[in-house]
């Protein structure tokens, strides 16, 4: 069934209206519904849960602006993608995002398995993702010698990393 | 292995004969892991998605070259394959969606499987039959730990294992069991699980997920938070609660069986009489009528089917197994024609 308004989505909601005690139907679709005021009852999933309590969380003018001076995504394109860009992630946005951990585990500190090899230094990861950062930059500025040099210089780091 | 194969063999998490399998379908332990050094998935170029994909490939199969392994590249399978790897759980329904480079590694037993490039770079997943926490972690566990070998994960001291999304932080780890729970539902008790359920920072979500409305009778429960408690302890909370879940459905039962035996078997004949003669049936009713059989030979009301041959057909039924069976793609019309002549075929009517 077509949506009766737009006549372009499937019609998903369904109502039965009483005006002057004469009845009347109605099939529309979801943003037709929610344009008429119609409240939709969706399904609700964890995302959205987590989105919401982002979204309730005062964010300052001075958060919202964190930037990942590795990935580059800002604290406000998490809170609306409700995914964070890389690791670096959880330093940069430290002080907002502990509300977030404490609100979704009711805890702020892992309790659980430690790698063998936790020897993973954090400065060196950054570098690497640093690297590749410029790497792809000149690639597509179509440097291909600094290009070349750059992925030389991550295979070895990558490879020291490896067996440290 | 190949994947036509792999699709139409049967699923270890519907094998009936696992712990408390007349209650307890499955349990699955989930790994989220990212690699050191990179960005997230959701943020990766096509390059480099292509680059990581290719880079976790050799890892993994390095690491784990001595079970049977098969690596399947998601661009290269056709949609209703992947809806069928969706169907038996061993992709997400995003990954599935998802664009450009990704895949997934499969043991033999279809017990193990690795996602590459979903919303983390590595989702290491174990499914064992029946009510098995303890034995599913160990298996994830030695997984992660021969990985381990080959990959740098992303891990801060305070913060455990690094995720994309930061309901996954700490542990990465999702424990969840799937239930069968009709006569919860059927003596309306299922609410008050729920709640009682919720009060655990525990989640209930239906068959497929978050999001999905559970189907069949089929609950799915797991732990919510990941961050702040060990793995085992995690475990321990699961492993407290479904075994009472288990008792509740079990004295539901046998309050159905004493106090309404007709009300009862009226609902398991008239299922297996609809499945037994149906010519076009939807999806959803199908799994509403296999449990009420399955829970009729499961209180041995209905004798002489076999229980392994229902527990399949909750999976063969789905849309992209049915149309996987046929060879073909089916519109949904046709997919309820052809589902109501394969259970008929399958329970032995004509």
């Amino acid at each position: 069934m077509i949506c009766q308004r737009c006549k372009k989505q499937p019609a998903t909601v369904h109502l039965t209206e009483i005006l002057q005690n004469e009845k009347r139907e109605r099939h529309l679709c979801e943003d037709c519904a929610r344009e008429e005021g119609v409240a939709v009852k969706a399904q609700i999933n964890l995302q959205d849960i987590l989105s919401g309590m982002l979204e309730a969380h005062q964010v300052v003018g001075k958060e919202a602006n964190l930037t990942c001076p590795d990935c580059g995504i800002t604290y406000a394109e998490f809170r609306s993608q409700g995914r964070l860009g890389c690791p670096h992630d959880y330093e940069v946005f430290a002080a907002p995002l502990m509300e977030v951990l404490e609100k979704v585990h009711g805890a702020t500190d892992h309790l659980g398995k430690l790698p063998r090899r936790a020897g993973a230094d954090l400065t060196q990861q950054r570098q690497l993702m640093q690297l590749r950062r410029q790497l792809q930059e000149a690639v597509e500025s179509e440097k291909y010698e600094e290009a070349a040099r750059l992925r030389d210089l991550i295979k070895h780091k990558e490879a020291s990393g490896e067996t440290g | 292995m190949k994947l036509d194969e792999l699709i139409l063999s049967p699923s270890p998490w519907l094998a009936p004969g696992g712990p408390q399998s007349d209650i307890v379908l499955s349990t699955r332990v989930r790994l989220a892991r990212n690699v050191a050094g990179r960005p997230f998935a959701t943020r990766l170029r096509a390059e480099e998605r292509q680059d990581l994909e290719a880079y976790l490939k050799k890892a993994v199969i390095k690491a784990l070259g001595a079970r049977d392994i098969t690596w399947f590249e998601l661009a290269e399978v056709s949609e209703i394959d992947r809806r069928c790897l969706v169907e038996r759980h061993i992709i997400s329904r995003e990954l599935a969606a998802a664009e450009g480079q990704r895949g997934v590694a499969v043991d033999g037993h279809q017990r193990l499987a690795i996602m590459a490039n979903e919303e983390d770079h590595l989702r290491i997943q174990v499914i064992f039959p029946g009510l098995q926490l303890q034995e599913a972690w160990l298996e994830a566990d030695s997984v992660d730990n021969h990985i381990e070998e080959q990959i740098t994960y992303a891990f801060s001291p305070k913060l455990g294992y690094l995720t994309a999304c930061p309901t996954n932080v700490g542990t990465g780890m999702r424990a969840s069991v799937m239930l069968h729970l009709p006569s919860l539902v059927l003596t309306k008790q299922i609410d008050k699980v729920f709640r009682a359920v919720a009060r655990m920072r525990l989640a209930v979500r239906g068959l497929y997920g978050e999001g999905t409305q559970a189907t069949g009778d089929i609950y799915q429960i797991s732990n919510q938070a990941s961050l702040g408690r060990s793995e085992t302890d995690i475990l321990k909370t699961l492993g407290a609660v479904i075994p009472q879940i288990v008792a509740y459905e079990q004295q539901a039962r046998q309050v159905l069986a004493d106090e309404s035996p007709a009300i009862l078997d009226d609902r398991i004949y008239r299922a297996w009489g609809i499945l037994t003669h149906a010519r076009t049936i939807s999806s959803e009713e199908t799994l509403t009528l296999l449990s009420a059989v399955r829970l009729g030979l499961h209180l041995v009301r209905l004798k002489g089917v076999d229980i392994g041959v229902i527990n399949e057909l909750f999976l063969l039924t789905r849309p992209g197994h049915i149309q996987k069976i046929r060879g073909k793609e089916l519109s949904e019309s046709e997919r309820d024609v052809a589902r109501a002549g394969y259970i008929r075929k399958r329970l032995g009517s004509s």
